[in-house]
């Protein structure tokens, strides 16, 4: 048994120590926010955050994740009340929406830690692929969180 | 402009089993299955139901893949219902004829832009047909003329008696009316939504996680599996030795399907990590030696000898004409479509059912699929559609869902079958590899005489052979027959190259590449002509009052001719996709032998822009697809089988790479035509255009990470 703590509860999962946090999350636990793009940490919709950074979880082995907070999109809020989440609707970011929870992900993280982001810093952190190409939106939603913040 | 009145065709009555509330139904005679007679039993083909608690829920017949489907149908309806959005839902509509598109043949297709035009009057008339009944039901109540009533956000009111009643409330009775025929429609400056409404009904679910996609679908007993399939395109399981897959721990089953080796385990993880255990031996059949070069040497042995040449639109007489004679060959790749969301299929098949949850773009065809996988009639089968993460045209194809029915019926449980990135890359239907020739001859300035030739594989002689006539698939032809030019002197050609690489349709088929050889080389004309390129194309399209508005508003916009920062240049394109026009000019500067762009104008007239805001955001997704695949995207082929695995060796546009894109939305009363697609066209020509003004290199092959390296 492997013990991690997801959004404040802890779970006990009977489960192989290398096996990716990601599908720990999505098939043991059946929280589906957090979605799978590639498995080779290169699209980030596997993103939530492992003692408060942003983390690509298809590669991160569910045993590296014990002790620590790991935070999914499901944790953000109930209401959709989350600056980040408000500036996204205001925005009008999602299309398809697939990489959106890792995108918002990426951002809560950036936003913690770089309260005004210039737009390099935006650029420089925010690295997950959008095939629908969001992302001059997702640029002026996080410019918008951050001002609203 | 007319209302449009509701009789070419489309016939409306009250659908049966809604309870308390009002069922509409529509239906198309074209579209009635054809062992039916007479008039009397009508198939719905979109539905919108009015229950009590004043919820109106439209049935949408469409895949929602981010293009904004499942707002723009409904506001279609929502809008002649004097319905408030706020009080719209939306189901996706089940696999059955009843529900298919009569534009396309009857099918249940989304793609090639056409949601919004084909949908245009018949959910409109919906909505209107739907109104009159509540309107007559409350003047009955009341006691007053149904004329002297007015609607507004799902209320009706008689305001002479200050009387209302929502339209939950007279739902029942509105049911119980007859059916009107005829009802007349909106003229546009009555429209409270279309043209206004911009917000997407699926944001909440899109910000918060709670959406599902096909991966996300849990079935109770469901087990999850992976397949390893023939790395050779055409190839077969020979011998498979499963040992070592069924010692990953949480793998129960390892079983052969009709396209390759299926590991059946409790989680995704466990069967991806038994796939790659598999020990298969593949019998690589005739196609192992194929490559891009072996390809390209065909397609250019095809295009030298015309063999199996087909004319495909011709006018004048091209070759006769003499005078400044420019050549040129041009060769496209294979592009992957890349959705976020790698394929998968979640499926259920019993003794007598078959079951099917999957994010899809035809309906009818996943159908067939799941009865072809099961073994059942298709009428056994059913399709649940998911939201789509990403759709591309990737998901025109029912792949997926054969397999996954395979895998639930030889393993008896319900499974999802999960694709690894590396699977979807390897085993798409590609947009198709092309070679172009083209031949243009300049007299006077003017472009007198212009021949196109293409080589290119048909996938559409697979996937809707009855659109291939006389050896021409129009699909192919795109952008080259339906160029917006005229010139007086042109034909057009095909040659279907047909290999063993499976073909699809990719975004914007497949003016996606042909757009790139017509836009380049009217540019490389206008540069021979010594004309400005803009102006040389305004003079093509003297005929054409809306491409030559959306060129002059892309030219205001973009600033063009005005002197730009020193290192920028800008190129212009334009193309006409399913009739709506796309005109893209680009800034674009030279970092690294690679362009960078950093600034875009998208003008769009796609007629009536339903939803302004959508219309936007798909303009600017379809302007960064384009470039994702202008700046890097290939699919090459060697000893058989995809070079590329993943987004480190297929890369894809970021953030970085993403420029700002203006998009301006021609004003028009016009019926919508559709713009999920008609942006991805002219973006690589514009930044080719714009390359060759700042390095006099003409680009003739993409992608530019090879074209200029
Ligand atoms: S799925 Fe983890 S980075 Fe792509
Ligand atoms: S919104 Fe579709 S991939 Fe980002």
């Amino acid at each position: 048994m492997i013990s991690i703590t997801v959004n404040g509860t802890s779970h006990d999962v009977d489960v192989p120590a290398d096996m990716p946090l990601l599908w720990v999350v999505r098939d043991e636990l059946h929280m589906t926010g957090t979605k799978f793009g590639c498995g080779v940490a290169q699209c980030g919709a596997c993103t939530m955050h492992v003692d408060g950074v942003a983390t690509r979880t298809c590669v991160l082995p569910v045993s590296q994740a014990v002790g620590k907070q790991i935070r999914t999109i499901e944790s953000l809020s109930t209401d959709n009340s989350h600056p980040v989440q408000r500036a996204w609707i205001a925005e009008q970011v999602p299309q398809c929406g697939y990489c959106q929870s890792g995108q918002i992900m990426a951002a809560v993280a950036l936003l913690q830690k770089t309260k005004k982001p210039t737009d390099d810093e935006i650029t420089q952190a925010m690295t997950n692929i959008c095939r629908c190409g969001t992302y001059g939106r997702i640029k002026s939603a996080i410019r918008r969180a951050a001002g609203e913040a | 402009m007319d209302a449009p009145a509701l009789s070419r065709g489309t016939f409306i009555r009250l659908t049966g089993a809604t309870g308390a509330g009002l069922g509409l139904a529509l239906s198309f005679p074209g579209c009635a299955p054809s062992s039916q007679s007479g008039g009397k039993d009508f198939s719905p083909n979109a539905w919108v139901r009015i229950a009590p608690d004043d919820t109106v829920t439209v049935v949408v017949n469409k895949s929602e893949m981010g293009q904004g489907v499942s707002t723009g149908l409904p506001t279609l309806v929502a809008d002649e219902l004097d319905a408030s959005m706020n009080n719209v839902r939306i189901q996706f509509a089940p696999a059955d004829p009843k529900y298919g598109d009569p534009g396309l043949g009857g099918d249940m297709i989304t793609g090639g832009s056409t949601s919004m035009p084909d949908s245009w009057l018949p959910l409109r008339a919906a909505g209107a047909t739907a109104r009159a009944m509540l309107v007559a039901a409350a003047a009955k109540q009341w006691g007053v003329d149904p004329a002297t009533c007015t609607t507004r956000d799902g209320v009706v009111y008689h305001q002479p008696s200050n009387r209302s009643a929502s339209y939950g409330s007279l739902a029942a009775t509105a049911a119980t009316l007859p059916v009107p025929t005829d009802v007349p429609l909106k003229t546009p400056d009555k429209f409270t939504l279309i043209g206004k409404q911009g917000r997407r009904l699926d944001l909440t679910g899109k910000v918060n996680g709670t959406i599902i996609y096909g991966i996300d679908v849990q079935v109770p007993g469901m087990v999850y599996a992976a397949i390893a399939r023939s790395p050779v395109f055409g190839g077969r399981v020979k011998s498979f030795d499963a040992t070592k897959a069924k010692a990953v721990p949480g793998v129960t089953a390892v079983v052969q399907v009709s396209n390759g080796v299926a590991v059946v385990a409790k989680n995704t993880w466990a069967a991806f990590q038994g796939k790659n255990a598999l020990q298969i031996v593949w019998d690589e059949g005739p196609n192992a030696k194929v490559s891009t070069a072996s390809l390209f040497a065909d397609a250019e042995r095809l295009a030298k000898t015309h063999n199996g040449e087909h004319v495909a639109a011709s006018r004048g007489n091209p070759d006769s004409i003499s005078g400044t004679v420019v050549q040129a060959v041009y060769r496209g790749p294979f592009l992957a479509h890349a959705t976020m969301e790698p394929m998968n299929a979640t499926a259920d098949v019993r003794a007598d059912s078959c079951e099917i949850w999957a994010p899809n773009q035809v309906q009818l065809r996943a159908r067939a699929a799941a009865a072809k996988g099961s073994g059942l009639p298709p009428e056994s089968c059913t399709i649940h559609t998911t939201y789509l993460g990403g759709g591309f045209g990737r998901r025109l194809e029912a792949d997926y869902v054969q397999e996954a029915a395979e895998v639930s019926k030889a393993i008896k449980s319900p499974v999802k079958v999960m694709w690894t990135r590396e699977d979807d890359i390897q085993h798409d239907f590609y947009r198709p590899m092309s070679l172009n020739v083209v031949r243009g001859v300049l007299s006077g300035g003017e472009l007198r005489s212009l021949t196109h030739q293409v080589v290119q594989k048909s996938w559409y002689r697979s996937w809707w052979p009855a659109l291939v006539k006389k050896g021409v698939d129009p699909g192919a032809m795109e952008d080259v027959t339906d160029a917006p030019y005229a010139i007086p002197n042109f034909r057009a050609t095909y040659i279907d190259h047909d290999h063993p690489i499976t073909a699809g349709s990719w975004r914007a088929p497949n003016a996606n590449w042909n757009c790139f050889v017509t836009e380049s080389f009217v540019d490389e004309l206008a540069h021979t002509a010594g004309k400005d390129p803009l102006a040389f194309r305004l003079a093509l399209l003297r005929h054409d009052p809306r491409a030559t508005n959306a060129l002059s508003v892309a030219a205001l916009k973009a600033g063009w001719g005005e002197k730009q920062q020193a290192g920028i240049a800008q190129g212009v394109a334009v193309t006409l996709w399913n009739g709506s026009y796309g005109v893209i000019v680009a800034d674009v500067s030279m970092q690294d032998k690679m362009p960078k762009v950093h600034r875009v104008v998208a003008v769009v007239d796609c007629g009536t822009a339903v939803n302004p805001d959508i219309v936007v955001q798909q303009a600017q997704s379809a302007t960064n697809f384009g470039l994702s695949a202008a700046l890097t995207g290939k699919i090459t082929i060697k000893g058989g089988r995809v070079e590329q695995n993943n987004f480190y060796d297929y890369t894809v546009l970021r953030m970085a790479d993403a420029p700002s894109i203006e998009v301006h939305v021609v004003p028009s009363t016009a019926k919508p035509t559709g713009i999920g697609e008609v942006c991805t066209p002219p973006i690589a020509p514009a930044v080719a255009n714009a390359i060759f003004r700042l390095t006099g290199k003409r680009v003739r092959e993409l992608p530019f990470s090879d074209a200029l390296a």
